[in-house]
């Protein structure tokens, strides 16, 4: 089994803010990060997939193929955008808007890359890491 | 909003996946690796130019995973304000611009960086303010690095 990993960055505006609190509590967990007119990253996103290595090519994944999944799944969706308007995940018109955290922006684009690596077949998803800083990450793993 | 809709909404937003949450942190110390009991040959020969007699220092990186479910109100793992309070409080100002040989820590241990990372690890463990500690990772240069997972 080897471990392939693909470095792709993205920039975005986001705020933290649980529409359910007072807007003193979302100031007290969330500090300068509930700012309602937002901020922005540089993110990097980390995909790693794991699987045998072809004996006739001797890749994993052709490395393309996975930079053209992680624009069209993640950077399409998330690049230069505001995080809370404009991700379906996050944006907080939906009903359930999830608060784009590293944590959930991990999770997030997993599920978004999954499905495509899945129906490629061989290799498989191993994990997810999002920075927000070079100092702050968040990882996925999968795990329930 | 009536209660029916509340609970549909927090049926959504719920979820409990397992994710990591990493945080980097710096500290400057100085140390000497040179262990009581090998002789002055047999440290020079060990260590060697970490065993000059004066020390020398590093600008560590100590990097700490955190794991746990995510918060469904937060979207959180770990509250990164209360994490820093605890990792400031327990390792930076600890050793930060400190000799790490004076430690008490490092009396009877040589303050090699893989035992750097197992007292970091050991002094976070039962501090969290959530989650669980996964790792530690303490980065000495930009080339050398020594995880611990406290196996």
């Amino acid at each position: 089994m080897i471990y392939l990993t693909r470095r792709a960055t993205f920039s975005a505006s986001h705020y933290y803010w649980n529409p359910s609190w007072s807007g003193e509590k979302n100031e007290q967990v969330f500090g300068r990060c509930a700012n309602r007119n937002g901020h922005g990253h540089n993110y990097t996103l980390e995909v790693t997939v794991a699987g045998d290595v072809d004996p006739v090519t001797g890749f994993v994944v052709d490395l393309k193929w996975l930079k053209d999944v992680i624009e069209r799944e993640v950077l399409a969706a998330w690049d230069h955008r505001h995080l809370n308007l404009e991700a379906p995940e996050f944006a907080a018109t939906a009903s359930a808007a999830l608060i784009p955290t590293t944590e959930n922006l991990a999770i997030a684009a997993w599920k978004r890359l999954d499905p495509a690596v899945k129906a490629a077949g061989g290799a498989h998803l191993n994990r997810v890491r999002v920075y927000e800083t070079p100092e702050i990450f968040a990882e996925f793993r999968g795990e329930a | 909003m009536n209660s029916n809709l509340l609970i549909v909404r927090k049926t959504l937003i719920t979820h409990n996946e397992k994710a990591y949450f990493g945080r980097r942190y710096t500290i400057s110390a100085s140390h000497r690796l040179h262990a009581e009991t090998l002789s002055a040959e047999e440290n020079r020969a060990t260590y060697g130019k970490c065993n000059n007699p004066h020390g020398h220092g590093h600008n560590y990186v100590v990097e700490v995973l955190v794991g746990g479910a995510v918060d469904a109100e937060t979207g959180m793992v770990v509250n990164m304000a209360a994490l820093d309070a605890v990792v400031r409080a327990r390792v930076v100002e600890r050793f930060d611009h400190a000799n790490l040989n004076l430690d008490p820590l490092f009396v009877n241990r040589v303050p090699t960086t893989e035992n750097l990372c197992r007292v970091i690890f050991g002094l976070l463990k039962p501090a969290l303010p959530a989650g669980e500690l996964v790792r530690v990772r303490v980065e000495e240069t930009e080339n050398n690095f020594f995880e611990c997972e406290g196996e």
